[in-house]
C-alpha cells in the first residue's frame, strides 16, 4: 500500500514541499512495509496494552494546585497582547 | 580525579579533601578543553555552575551533606530547567526557557547536586545516533569518527570522556542503555512509573522514563534513589511502587543462587561477532561468580521493533501536536492565516526524522488504519510483556547484549531510517514491557566498547543492581577510559 504523504502531512499540520514529499514517500512506505508484519500475528482475544503495569488512572481532588503564573507562562509565547495569545485572523 | 566515580568524589568531599567548587571547576575546565571536539554539551553556564557549587559548600558547612551534595550532574536537553534554555535539540524550541523545573531536576537540586548544563541529544529523543540534533552531531570519545549512540548521546559522551562524572538521560526505546553501551559507561532505565515524567519533554508517554548514566553501578543507584518516587503531578508515576534499598543492592559481590535467563532470540545472525564473544565471556564470568545460566525463549522478540515503530510514532504525533506556535515555540514569519502558521512553523521547526515519525504516527492513527496499526501493535505489546512474565517464572534476571553492534561511523546510517531503527532491536522490548534495564561495559570490539544488558522484573531494580555490581566487582571494564581524553594515565584511571 502506498501512503499519500501530502494528505498525512496535512493531517499532521506540516507543510511539505514536493522535494521533501518525494524523499519521504519511499522511506515511509519502507517503514510501514516493515511494521506490516504485525498483520500476520494472531492477536485474537489479546487485550491491548493500556498501561505497562495495568495501573488505574488516579484521581485527585478538584482544587487549584497552581497559582496564577500567567506572565511567566506567556513570556515564552511568540506573540501576546493584554494577556491574550495573538494568532492570525481566524474569522473574516 | 576526572575519571573518578561519583561515589569516590563524594568520599573526597566528605573527607574535606576537596570542595564542590574545586570539583565543579575541574569539570568546567575539561568541558572548555574537550567540548568543541565532542559537542556533548549544548549549553553551559559556568557562573551558574560555580554559584551552585559555592552554595553547596556552604550548605555542607552549615547543615551537613545531602544525598548528592556538591556532585556535578549534567542533564539531557529534554529536561525542563528554569536556568538556561530547554530546547530538546530542536529548532522548534530554539531559545525556549522553561517556566518551571522538571520534577527530577527539583529532586536533584534538593539533594544538593550541582547541575552542570544541558547535553546534546537526537531531536526530541528520536534517533539512535545523536545525528538528528539541531545543534549538530555529538561524537564518541572512543573514536571521534563514530557516533556515541542515541538519543542520550551527549550525556553518554560527556560521562565517557569525564566532562562530568554523571548525567541524566531518558529512555523510550533504549536511549539510555544503547549510548551507555556504545560509550563504555553504565546506564539504568528504571521501571516505567518509577520516576516522574513531569517536566520532561514528552516523546512517547507510555514508554518514556528518565534514568542515570554513570561510571559505576553504585553511582547509578545513588542517582536513581534520589530521582525516583511518586509525583502527584504525573498521573503515570506509580504511587505504591515497592521501595528499595538502592545502595545496599550494590554491596553484592557474588551471584550465588542467581538464575540468569539467556534468551536465544537475542543471539542471532546480524550481531557483531566480537559483541557476541564479549557477552558470552561475560556470561561465563557470571557462572564463575555462582550464577546459573538458563536457556530461555522470548518468542515475540522479533515483533518488538515493528510494534514500537507504530506505538512510539503514534504517541509522538499526538504529543508533538502541541507545537502549534501559539503558546510557545517557533513561529514562521508573516503567516497568511492560521493554517499557514501551523503548517509552515512546523515545517521550519521540525527536522527530517521528527517529521518522519510524526507522519508515521499520524498515518497509523488515521481513520481506517487505527485497528490495523495502533490497536494491533498494542495487542502485540501485551504478548511481548507476557513473554517476559513467563520467563520470570523461571529466572531472576535476563542477560543480553545491549546492542547488536558497536558505535558506527557518523553518516553511515542516516540515509536509511529503517536500518537505524533496527539497531535498537535489543532494548525496545524492555520499554514495551515497562521493565527496568541496565547496560554496563563488558568488553571491546575493534577498540569500541560493548555493553551487557540486564533486564529484571518490574520494580526489581535491586536485582539489576546486585547482578551488575557483582559483575563490575569481578571485572575491570568500567575503569577503562578513552585515551584521547585521559591526559594523565593514558587510558587507565
Amino acid at each position: 500500500m502506498d501512503i499519500d504523504v501530502q494528505k498525512v502531512a496535512m493531517l499532521a499540520r506540516i507543510r511539505l514541499n514536493d522535494d521533501e514529499a518525494t524523499e519521504l514517500a519511499p522511506q515511509l512506505n519502507e517503514i510501514l512495509g516493515y511494521v506490516d508484519q504485525l498483520a500476520a500475528v494472531n492477536t485474537d482475544g489479546i487485550t491491548p496494552t493500556a498501561h505497562p503495569h495495568d495501573a488505574a488512572m488516579p484521581l485527585r481532588a478538584n482544587v487549584v494546585t497552581n497559582g496564577n503564573r500567567r506572565d511567566a507562562l506567556q513570556a515564552v509565547a511568540p506573540k501576546t497582547e493584554s494577556g491574550l495569545y495573538v494568532v492570525p485572523k481566524v474569522i473574516e | 580525579m576526572p575519571f573518578s566515580s561519583l561515589s569516590h568524589i563524594q568520599t573526597r568531599l566528605d573527607n574535606a579533601e576537596t570542595t564542590a567548587v574545586e570539583v565543579a571547576q575541574l569539570y568546567l575546565d575539561r568541558i572548555a578543553t574537550h567540548n568543541e571536539t565532542l559537542n556533548a554539551f549544548v549549553y553551559i553556564d559556568a557562573e551558574h555552575v560555580l554559584a551552585q557549587a559555592e552554595a553547596s559548600d556552604k550548605h555542607r558547612a552549615k547543615h551537613g551533606a545531602r544525598a548528592l551534595e556538591g556532585l556535578p550532574i549534567a542533564v539531557k536537553d529534554i529536561f525542563c530547567t528554569q536556568n538556561g534554555p530547554t530546547q530538546c535539540c530542536s529548532n522548534i524550541l530554539k531559545d525556549f526557557h522553561a517556566p518551571y523545573d522538571a520534577h527530577v531536576i527539583t529532586k536533584l537540586k534538593e539533594a544538593g547536586a550541582v547541575l552542570v548544563g544541558k547535553t546534546n541529544m537526537d531531536e526530541f529523543a528520536m534517533g539512535s545516533s545523536n545525528e538528528t540534533s539541531a545543534f549538530g552531531p555529538c561524537r564518541n570519545p572512543w573514536n571521534t569518527d563514530t557516533i556515541p549512540g542515541g538519543s542520550s548521546g551527549g550525556s553518554a559522551a560527556a560521562v565517557s570522556a569525564a566532562l562530568t562524572p554523571a548525567a541524566l538521560g531518558t529512555d523510550t526505546g533504549g536511549s539510555i542503555r544503547q549510548p551507555a553501551s556504545l560509550t563504555g559507561i553504565t546506564g539504568l532505565k528504571p521501571t516505567y512509573g518509577r520516576v516522574s515524567r513531569r517536566g520532561i519533554i514528552a516523546f512517547a508517554s507510555s514508554l518514556d522514563q528518565a534514568g542515570p548514566m554513570t561510571r559505576t553501578v553504585k553511582d547509578a543507584a545513588m542517582i536513581t534513589s534520589v530521582i525516583s518516587g511518586h509525583d502527584s503531578g504525573d498521573a503515570t508515576s506509580v504511587a505504591d511502587a515497592p521501595e528499595l534499598d538502592w545502595l545496599a543492592a550494590c554491596d553484592k559481590t557474588d551471584m550465588k543462587g542467581l538464575r540468569i535467563g539467556v534468551p536465544k532470540e537475542y543471539f542471532v545472525e546480524g550481531m557483531d561477532a566480537e559483541v557476541r564473544a564479549s557477552v558470552e565471556a561475560a556470561l561465563k564470568q557470571c557462572e564463575a561468580l555462582g550464577a546459573e545460566l538458563v536457556d530461555i525463549s522470548l518468542p515475540n522478540t522479533k515483533l518488538a521493533v515493528a510494534a514500537y515503530y507504530v506505538i512510539a510514532p503514534s504517541e509522538a504525533s499526538a504529543n508533538l501536536s502541541r507545537y502549534d506556535s501559539v503558546r510557545f515555540g517557533h513561529r514562521c514569519d508573516n503567516p497568511e492565516d492560521l493554517l499557514d502558521m501551523y503548517t509552515r512553523s512546523r515545517d521550519e521547526g521540525f527536522g527530517a526524522e521528527v517529521k518522519r515519525r510524526i507522519l508515521t504516527g499520524a498515518f497509523a492513527l488515521s481513520s481506517g488504519y487505527y485497528d490495523a496499526y495502533y490497536l494491533k501493535a498494542q495487542q502485540v505489546r501485551t504478548m511481548i510483556q507476557q513473554d517476559f512474565l513467563t520467563a520470570f517464572e523461571n529466572v531472576d534476571i535476563i542477560a543480553t547484549p545491549t546492542s547488536p553492534i558497536t558505535a558506527f561511523k557518523l553518516g553511515e546510517k542516516t540515509d536509511d531510517p529503517l536500518t537505524m531503527y533496527l539497531s535498537d532491536i535489543y532494548t525496545i522490548a524492555v520499554n514495551l514491557a515497562g521493565l527496568p534495564g541496565l547496560s554496563q561495559p563488558c568488553g571491546f570490539s575493534a577498540d569500541l566498547p560493548v555493553g551487557l544488558q540486564w533486564i529484571a522484573p518490574a520494580w526489581r531494580e535491586d536485582v539489576l543492581l546486585s547482578a551488575a555490581s557483582a559483575y563490575e566487582g569481578a571485572t575491570d571494564w568500567h575503569n577503562k577510559s578513552p585515551k584521547a581524553f585521559d591526559e594523565v594515565s593514558g587510558g587507565e584511571s
